[in-house]
């Protein structure tokens, strides 16, 4: 392998007009549709002043209920008549999963859990005001793993889906106390 | 309301904090909206290779035709504008391509407009122009964009703001971790030193990863003017996309 290490290209804000770019139909229905198993995933974003962010864009990466990482192509899928996005076929699970805030900053996702090996769902966090994306993991009740363990019980909370209902929720607050701001990841 | 000249010094008091890899610093206070949203905790370094983020979604030839990657035939006419064409490399920092990826674009039009409702800039929008692209890489990286310049346009951070033009892009790598989204300007533009979302990153050399180069080389007779934009992708790679990778070269 070459040593060679080429400097990256610095990120940018995702900026306020992502809206008719980025979201995609279904991307919030990771889960194949109709499946008994479905779990939804909801919650707000609240900036440092614990007011909700209702121009955030949230990607969301997981492991499928048997454990498989490699995901499937199909989330977007083109009609090649009209050009318009279809979304995916409600049969293949791709791993993959997009969402926007509406106007009270609240998102929902519709998936299957993940293996119990891999107990957690990826979240790359992109918003206007942030210069360079979040990562964070939502971890569904009884979930267990390294990273969970080797956090505080104050921060591991934060990183907690808690049941709601049929639903569970998740809250990121961008910036808060230790006790309030969310977990998030450096994978450097 | 904050002058120019007041932001024009914030961005002079930054610009000696760099951040590893030319990256903004999130907490960047020239940049107002940035105040209230940035982490204030430090971040959680995971260092796990079999995390799910060392994977990554992955697209294919179903979800983007090659018409999504023509922003000018979009509508049943012509977009105003001077007519470009974006084309680069996605690699690692290696240097290895990152193939079959999706590559997204939107942008403003050429008057500065975005079709967004929230953009109440009174530029005219332009009836065969939305502005949202969508490519995949091929097996050397190169993805290729036809769309027209976008304009330059005022916003709300100070008094008389202006963003300098440019085109959003959204890429995914061979994992997760890889995730990038960023913009890219355009060489010479005199608004760069007045805008606080540009001097975000602080270190000269990085701010120049930012500006595509003009080459006339991609710029097609009668046609189009070519902008060659490589972007590197930073944060590590998909383990077991090394390990392949390795093994292509023993």
């Amino acid at each position: 392998m070459s040593d060679a290490k080429l400097e990256p290209t610095p990120s940018q804000t995702v900026g306020p007009f992502f809206g008719y770019a980025l979201p995609f139909p279904g991307g919030a229905d990771l889960a194949p549709a109709g499946h008994p198993d479905t779990v939804t995933v909801h919650g707000f974003v609240y900036d440092g002043e614990g007011r909700p962010v209702p121009d955030a864009i949230l990607d969301f990466w997981q492991a499928g209920p048997d454990g498989s990482r490699t995901g499937a192509p199909g989330s977007l899928r083109v009609d090649a008549s009209s050009g318009e996005l279809l979304g995916r076929d409600g049969v293949r699970f791709t791993g993959f999963g997009r969402v926007g805030t509406d106007g009270d900053g609240h998102w929902a996702l519709r998936t299957l859990a993940p293996a119990p090996d891999a107990p957690y769902i990826a979240v790359c966090v992109f918003a206007r005001g942030l210069l360079h994306h979040l990562y964070t993991r939502i971890y569904l009740p009884g979930a267990e793993d390294a990273l969970l363990a080797a956090l505080t019980p104050e921060r591991r909370a934060t990183l907690l889906a808690e049941q709601d209902g049929a639903a569970y929720r998740f809250d990121i607050r961008i910036q808060g106390s230790e006790a309030e701001e969310t977990v998030f990841l450096d994978f450097a | 309301m904050t002058t120019q000249q007041e932001i024009d010094a914030e961005i002079a008091r930054y610009a000696e904090r760099l951040a590893p890899g030319g990256h903004p610093d999130r907490d960047y206070p020239p940049y107002r909206s940035s105040i209230l949203r940035h982490p204030r905790q430090p971040l959680t370094v995971v260092t796990d290779p079999e995390a799910v983020e060392r994977y990554g979604p992955v697209f294919g030839a179903g979800d983007v035709t090659e018409l999504d990657a023509d922003l000018t035939r979009q509508h049943s006419g012509e977009p105003i504008g001077e007519r470009i064409t974006v084309s680069g490399r996605v690699t690692d920092r290696a240097g290895r391509p990152v193939r079959n990826q999706l590559v997204e674009i939107w942008q403003a039009n050429a008057a500065g407009r975005y079709v967004h409702r929230r953009e109440q800039h009174p530029a005219p929008l332009d009836p065969n122009f939305t502005g949202a692209g969508r490519a995949l890489t091929d097996d050397e990286g190169t993805y290729r964009f036809t769309t027209v310049k976008p304009g330059p346009y005022p916003w709300g951070n100070h008094v008389n703001a202006w963003r300098p033009a440019h085109i959003h892009f959204s890429l995914f790598g061979t994992a997760f971790t890889q995730r990038l989204v960023t913009q890219m300007y355009f060489p010479g533009d005199p608004l760069f030193a007045f805008d606080p979302i540009f001097q975000a990153v602080t270190d000269p050399a990085a701010q120049q990863r930012l500006i595509a180069t003009y080459r006339h080389d991609l710029s097609v007779s009668e046609f189009s003017l070519g902008y060659r934009f490589d972007i590197v992708l930073d944060g590590p790679g998909a383990t077991h996309f090394e390990a392949d990778h390795e093994e292509d070269h023993r």
